[in-house]
């Protein structure tokens, strides 16, 4: 067995010089966010010529996100109030993703956490009356068991049954909105309009407009309270798999399934639990959003945040502080997104931003080393 | 309900999924998975579509659809098995970047009204045959032909010939079929592309005979994922991977039509008189995938077959591995 790998022969044979790839045996810290960052720019530069292909200006179109997602204090906080939902779905895909659990569902979690708490406010489980000290939590703990029941799922057919965790997950997310969809048409439905009827303000997450008396700057701002959930939320996650037990097995787990089992750690229980609190923390997203943005149950109360918050997990490289970072640039990207023509371009972004990045990867797991060949 | 054309209508729909699934079949066959198949049938639906409506041609329309899956097949095949790439997270970039530049350069192509359609047939003798003829023989679209044929001769290539053999070894043995001196590299990169060929046709046959037009993401609607969990059901097998096709091409259709009586069964049908009931209607397949992903699971883990053994595996030269 040796270090070096060779390059594929078709390479070698017409190229003038020998391409010599071998394992890096030590990663520096700085290489990780080096080679995001590097993926991030290439991503920017290839989507800036398909924008001009399709006869778009890409400066134009990059100065306009920048300048609408941090051109006022306004930009800035409603790029920050996008930034929420994905900050926490990236941290629900960043623990999936650390055990090689692949929770592609993250999507259909969020509309089951988002329906589980609307259901206290419209079912009602709680009088419009009662205390936001009451609503707030009771709201949160429905929107984390949906999430968390959705996630349940995948989970325990993976663990007993050993059902592929990407296809079940993703089939769950068109299940969840078709349910979500019989809820708004059919059952809570206000005057026939597909969208519930308007919470009560008990039921509402403060928001920095709330303070417009106090601090004239605050007015019409819609930073809400679930920001500080979701930073709350990131530090738990990175509590969790950095300095506790159970944070070990999950990555001891996603690192080295064998040594796992021989090490004695139950991966099957591991495998439903991870699976829950992913599902859990993508719920909460759903419950922020519906708290405190929405106020109502509606059809299109995701523009696939699940999904974004898969590329945000991986660009973080599943490090629940840079998910917060990561996640306010794809906020911008959201938050611009909806006023560029063409409308796909957001999520074309995405897609090379992703390629982009499992290419460089590579680069952090291996050296590559030219040499000039000395035979003709 | 009228059997004969839920299960007309299931072949025909059903086609999309055998095309997306056989083309996967080759790809896993090879040892690679390719979860990108719902954007290279996304970008194969547009690329049809689009063609078509431009040039009135559209078997140029399935032409550069079939290209253009194919080439997008090859992104993950320079991911996954030159730079060693997760599989699965490559596959989801796929799609994300497929669907990405469906809609980008399908903007607009929703409002661009009806194009040629490729040709449906009635054959002459074989249409005749009772309860077999009308359902697979009557008024099928050209590309269902292509279908009957195509599965034989995939089943045939995979398991008779030689190609199909180091097809097989290259996804069971890599080190093995490497020292016979079969190119691992080149026969992965090979069947990922025939895959993504098959996807990007799939996509054709929706937006150029099965129903036609652009509806966006819409258009194929999680068919990609669907192929995806059919290949496990059918245990990487051509045969039963038509049968899981046209199975759920008749659960499509049956969705449909089961909205339409006001008898049902024998009593007041609740889908006629409460339409919203059909959102239940609508979660069927995907629940459907689940349990036929179910089945297929169990059935692998009993009998311990097909699943090719270097699934998902990068193959790197003279590292112990496989």
């Amino acid at each position: 067995m040796s270090n070096t790998t060779a390059t594929p022969d078709f390479l070698q044979r017409r190229l003038p010089v020998t391409l010599q790839i071998e394992p890096r045996l030590q990663t520096g810290r700085w290489l990780p966010i080096l080679s995001s960052l590097a993926a991030l720019v290439l991503a920017l530069f290839i989507g800036g010529i398909l924008i001009a292909l399709v006869g778009g200006d890409p400066f134009a179109t990059y100065g306009h996100i920048a300048n609408v997602a941090f051109g006022s204090l306004g930009g800035i906080t409603d790029t920050l109030t996008k930034a929420t939902p994905l900050i926490l779905v990236g941290l629900a895909c960043s623990l999936a993703f650390r055990m090689k659990l692949w929770n592609i569902g993250a999507e259909g979690q969020f509309y089951m956490g988002a329906w589980a708490a609307s259901a206290v406010v419209l079912l009602p489980l709680l009088p419009a009356t009662a205390s936001p000290f009451l609503f707030i939590p009771v709201m949160m703990i429905a929107g984390m068991l949906g999430g968390a029941a959705w996630g349940f799922i995948p989970g325990f057919l993976k663990a007993r049954f050993k059902v592929n965790e990407v296809i079940t997950t993703l089939m769950l997310n068109y299940i969840a909105v078709a349910w979500n969809n019989f809820f708004i048409f059919a059952v809570w439905s206000e005057g026939g309009f597909q969208m519930s009827p308007m919470f009560p303000r008990t039921s509402w997450l403060p928001r920095l407009s709330d303070l417009a008396a106090q601090i004239k700057d605050f007015r019409g701002l819609t930073l809400h309270g679930g920001f500080i959930i979701a930073l709350i939320a990131a530090v738990i996650v990175w509590f969790i798999l950095n300095r506790s037990k159970w944070g070990y097995e999950i990555r001891l787990i996603g690192d080295n399934p064998k040594a796992a089992e021989y090490a004695g750690i139950p991966i099957k229980r591991n495998i439903i639990l991870v699976m829950m609190v992913s599902g859990a923390l993508a719920g909460l997203a759903g419950m922020s959003e519906i708290s405190g943005t929405v106020h109502r149950l509606q059809g299109a109360i995701s523009p696939g945040y699940g999904f974004t918050g898969i590329i945000i997990a991986w660009l973080a490289k599943l490090n629940p502080f840079a998910v917060i970072l990561v996640s306010v640039f794809f906020g911008a990207l959201l938050l611009a997104g909806r006023e560029i023509q063409p409308s796909g371009i957001p999520k074309m972004i995405q897609g090379i931003v992703l390629v982009c990045l499992i290419a460089s990867d590579f680069f952090v797991r291996y050296r590559v080393r030219i040499t000039r060949r000395e035979e003709a | 309900m009228d059997w004969t054309i839920i299960l007309q209508a299931g072949v025909a729909s059903g086609t999309v999924l055998l095309f997306a699934t056989i083309g996967e079949i080759f790809a896993e066959r090879s040892g690679v998975m390719n979860l990108g198949v719902e954007g290279m049938m996304l970008i194969g639906a547009m690329s049809a579509f689009s063609v078509t409506v431009s040039t009135g041609n559209p078997w140029l329309g399935l032409l550069v659809a079939m290209l253009a899956g194919g080439l997008l097949s090859q992104i993950h095949a320079f991911l996954t098995i030159t730079l060693q790439s997760d599989q699965v997270v490559s596959g989801l970039a796929l799609t994300f970047l497929g669907t990405g530049i469906a809609l980008v350069l399908g903007e607009g192509l929703s409002k661009a009204g009806t194009i040629a359609l490729l040709p449906v047939i009635t054959l002459p003798v074989l249409s005749l045959i009772p309860i077999i003829g009308p359902i697979l023989f009557t008024n099928q679209n050209i590309l269902v032909y292509v279908g009957y044929l195509l599965v034989p001769i995939a089943w045939y290539y995979i398991n008779r010939t030689r190609p199909g053999m180091h097809l097989r070894s290259v996804g069971e043995y890599p080190a093995a079929a490497d020292a016979l001196g079969i190119n691992v590299y080149r026969l992965r990169y090979f069947y990922v592309g025939v895959g993504g060929v098959l996807a990007g046709l799939a996509g054709a046959t929706i937006s150029l005979a099965i129903s036609p037009g652009w509806f966006s993401e819409l258009t194929t609607g999680g068919l990609g994922w669907i192929a995806v969990g059919l290949v496990i059901f059918a245990q990487w097998d051509p045969v039963r991977g038509m049968m899981g096709a046209y199975a759920f091409g008749a659960l499509r259709r049956m969705i449909l039509d089961i909205q339409g009586p006001t008898i049902l069964l024998g009593v007041a049908n609740p889908f006629y008189y409460n339409p919203y009931w059909g959102f239940f209607l609508q979660m069927l397949p995907y629940a459907f995938t689940i349990i036929v992903l179910l089945i297929g699971s169990r059935d692998a883990v009993r009998k311990r077959i097909g699943t090719p053994a270097a699934l998902g595996v990068p193959y790197v030269r003279g590292e112990r591995g496989l």
